[in-house]
């Protein structure tokens, strides 16, 4: 969207808007298609894929299978009472590994409910990650926010907020500060479907537009915001054309396509990072599991959902790409999955093994220096050493 | 020493820090071109640029969690809401976000934003011109609460709030902006967040002793009431609370150990009031040196009103007569 073009109105005196143009068809064909390059069976358009080497597609499919088998043993953990919730991330994978490979490590990633496994894949320690799950002494926030909300300042990770879309004018915040500075960050925000209905969305690309901020929104609708379906959450013809109101060039990807999520979201880094300002991308994806470990799915939708998109699962259908054209063979992809697991089976038990946080630390960080009152309240513990 | 009124000592405050510190931005509605409502910006977008002091959209939502974006990542945002009546879309970003960035990062980041606000009545603002909100803030964990009633002082700690590690809640007693005026020191001036001031000095305890508690639009009217009953044979210790969170105890109970009474006035309603918390730990420490109940003077458990302002508030008036009654009986 050229600044211009908006802005010949304001001011003007007159009565009638002028017929400026404030998307395009092409704009509106964006917003309302589907970018996708690996479709469903694992087929590839060759004339459209991104240009990755085959150490980053590896890279690519072992950061989606981490976060898969990430579920695959912390579910379990919560349902024998070792974390008190846990929300999987389960047939989400591709949108949130594309992200966190597209940008580079000053930019900032910020993250909805599901995306924590990006940290891990742009180089928090497993560890780490699972001590903020876990709720450990290791925790940065030493066991202060509920499983799934991990943020990071040597990666430039920042947590969820369980508010929902709270987290979408931080980024923008991020990315307006940056320009201002004058430096090269780009900040890339995630949030789910549900969001797009809260003020905090509606703010965060106004103000993203109006001050051309470098700041990618990535919409993970997954259908279903809890038990509320999309179609209930909203009239629009799609959640990518609310972004076209506001100026903000909009797009509707395949959301289990990791090629076009990647491609996407790396040409959306790169116009922001050139000073051509935000872009807003729906990826259309599913959630495979539960909203969280305290939910049941099975009051509210049926198993036939369920089973068409098992088929698109964006892991499968990617691990198929990958064995036809000779970058990892079935046999090396079991053989990640059994390496992956075990690592993943260790860290657990060494944090674990690490257990809670002092109790006196409830008091520190509240503040940069604690107030009288909480070294009052902090020497009132029983306990207190 | 220049003489100012506090819409100047804002003014002439935002100046100083701009110049001293490049991550210090203004953010808000009208602040910019036009330099806002109460003309607190005037000036800065002209002196440091539309990068520097920016004219947002209409979205406290949109204000504050932009703005704690810009100090995720190192600016020092002062963003102001036109009124505090205002505030309430931007409530879960201030709660849940602004005030629990640090704590729930374990200290890896912070959000060190201050929250302009002009706040209370007295102005014939009607409900949604004229609230006092500074309870919700102080309840809020991670948030420092500021709340000053003279040119002077609104400019230190302004500037304290801009240089700490922390968010501010900055509340302006809009009732005063012009009329309470003042010498402000030039240049760099800093008070210190926490502590109180001793507007007026009681000798000793006697039986018409007594310690006021006020802060904001309320230290005017609670000096009128000190002012009409020395003459009447008080001896009256008069505090400015300035900082509410984390205030300062040290002097509160000093001076009730002096006087041996309290009455604590505020304009907010009554129920969970600030005036609870400032009771409730009076007593804790003082008790055994209280010559009677301490009493609160404040606004009614009502909306604020618009015709019946003036009844609503605290006056003069009304404090006496809790100050008559906490020395008889």
């Amino acid at each position: 969207m050229a600044d211009g073009k908006a802005s010949s109105k304001v001011g003007s005196g007159q009565l009638t808007c002028d017929s400026v143009e404030i998307w395009s068809d092409e704009d509106y064909a964006r917003a309302t298609g589907l970018v996708q390059i690996l479709d469903e069976n694992g087929h590839a358009d060759p004339a459209r894929l991104p240009h990755l080497p085959s150490e980053k597609l590896i890279r690519l499919y072992q950061g989606m299978l981490g976060s898969r088998l990430l579920d695959e043993q912390l579910m379990p953990l919560q349902r024998q009472g070792r974390i008190g919730h846990y929300f999987e991330a389960r047939g989400q994978e591709a949108g949130f590994i594309a992200g966190a490979e597209a940008i580079e490590k000053t930019d900032y990633f910020v993250q909805g409910l599901r995306e924590g496994a990006a940290a891990v894949y742009r180089g928090l320690p497993l560890g780490k990650y699972l001590a903020q799950i876990l709720g450990t002494a290791h925790d940065a926030s030493r066991g202060r926010q509920m499983p799934c909300h991990v943020g990071a300042a040597a990666i430039h990770h920042i947590s969820t907020s369980s508010c929902v879309a709270s987290q979408i004018p931080h980024a923008v915040g991020i990315a307006w500060a940056a320009k201002i500075r004058k430096e090269p960050t780009v900040a890339l925000g995630f949030f789910g479907d549900g969001a797009t209905s809260e003020d905090d969305f509606h703010a965060g690309l106004n103000f993203a537009a109006v001050y051309q901020a470098p700041v990618v929104f990535v919409c993970q609708n997954n259908q279903w915001a809890i038990s509320t379906p999309v179609a209930a959450q909203t009239r629009s013809e799609t959640l990518a054309v609310k972004g076209l109101a506001y100026a903000v060039p909009s797009l509707r990807v395949d959301g289990n396509d990791v090629l076009a999520m990647y491609a996407t979201i790396k040409a959306a880094v790169d116009a922001a990072r050139a000073g051509h300002g935000p872009t807003f991308i729906e990826a259309v994806t599913y959630r495979l599991g539960a909203h969280s470990s305290a939910d049941d799915p099975a009051r509210y939708r049926d198993g036939h959902e369920d089973a068409i998109w098992q088929k698109r699962d964006p892991l499968l259908r990617f691990g198929r790409w990958l064995a036809e054209r000779n970058i990892l063979d079935s046999t090396a992809q079991a053989a990640a999955r059994a390496r992956i697991t075990d690592a993943i089976r260790a860290a657990i038990a060494a944090e674990e093994a690490v257990g809670p946080p002092p109790t006196a630390s409830l008091f520190e960080d509240v503040f940069a220096r604690p107030t009288w009152l909480l070294e009052e309240q902090k020497a009132g513990l029983r306990n207190s050493g | 020493m220049p003489e100012m009124n506090i819409i100047q000592a804002i003014n002439d405050c935002l100046r100083v820090e701009m110049q001293r510190d490049s991550r210090v931005v203004v953010l808000g509605e009208d602040v910019g071109n036009f330099g806002g409502v109460f003309r607190a910006t005037v000036g800065l977008q002209q002196e440091f640029g539309p990068d520097r002091c920016m004219d947002t959209p209409l979205a406290e939502n949109g204000i504050v969690g932009a703005a704690i974006g810009m100090a995720l990542y190192g600016l020092r945002p002062v963003a102001e809401i036109q009124f505090a009546d205002y505030v309430y879309p931007a409530f879960d970003q201030i709660v849940n976000e602004l005030a629990k960035m640090r704590y729930r990062s374990g200290g890896e980041y912070s959000a060190p934003v201050v929250i302009r606000m002009p706040a209370g009545g007295g102005v014939r603002g009607g409900h949604y011109h004229s609230q006092s909100p500074e309870a919700v803030f102080i309840h809020t964990p991670g948030l420092q609460v500021v709340y000053p009633s003279t040119p002077a002082d609104t400019k230190g700690l302004l500037a304290s709030a801009i240089r700490g590690e922390d968010p501010v809640i900055f509340l302006e007693p809009k009732r005063l902006y012009r009329t309470a005026k003042g010498e402000v020191p030039a240049g760099d001036y800093t008070v210190p967040i926490g502590q109180a001031r001793v507007v007026r000095r009681a000798a000793a305890r006697s039986e018409r002793s007594l310690t006021i508690l006020a802060w904001g639009g309320m230290v005017p009217t609670a000096l009128e009431a000190a002012d009409k009953a020395a003459g009447m044979g008080y001896d009256i210790e008069l505090i400015d609370l300035r900082t509410l969170l984390p205030f300062d105890i040290e002097t509160i109970v000093q001076s009730v150990h002096k006087t041996g009474r309290a009455v604590i006035v505020h304009e907010a309603p009554r129920t969970c009031g600030f005036g609870a918390e400032l009771a409730a730990s009076i007593q804790e420490r003082a008790l055994l040196h209280l010559e009677a109940p301490i009493l609160r003077v404040t606004g009614f458990d009502t909306p604020f009103p618009y015709t019946l302002e003036s009844e609503y508030l605290p006056d003069r008036d009304r404090i006496l007569d809790a100050l008559e009654k906490v020395t008889t009986g």
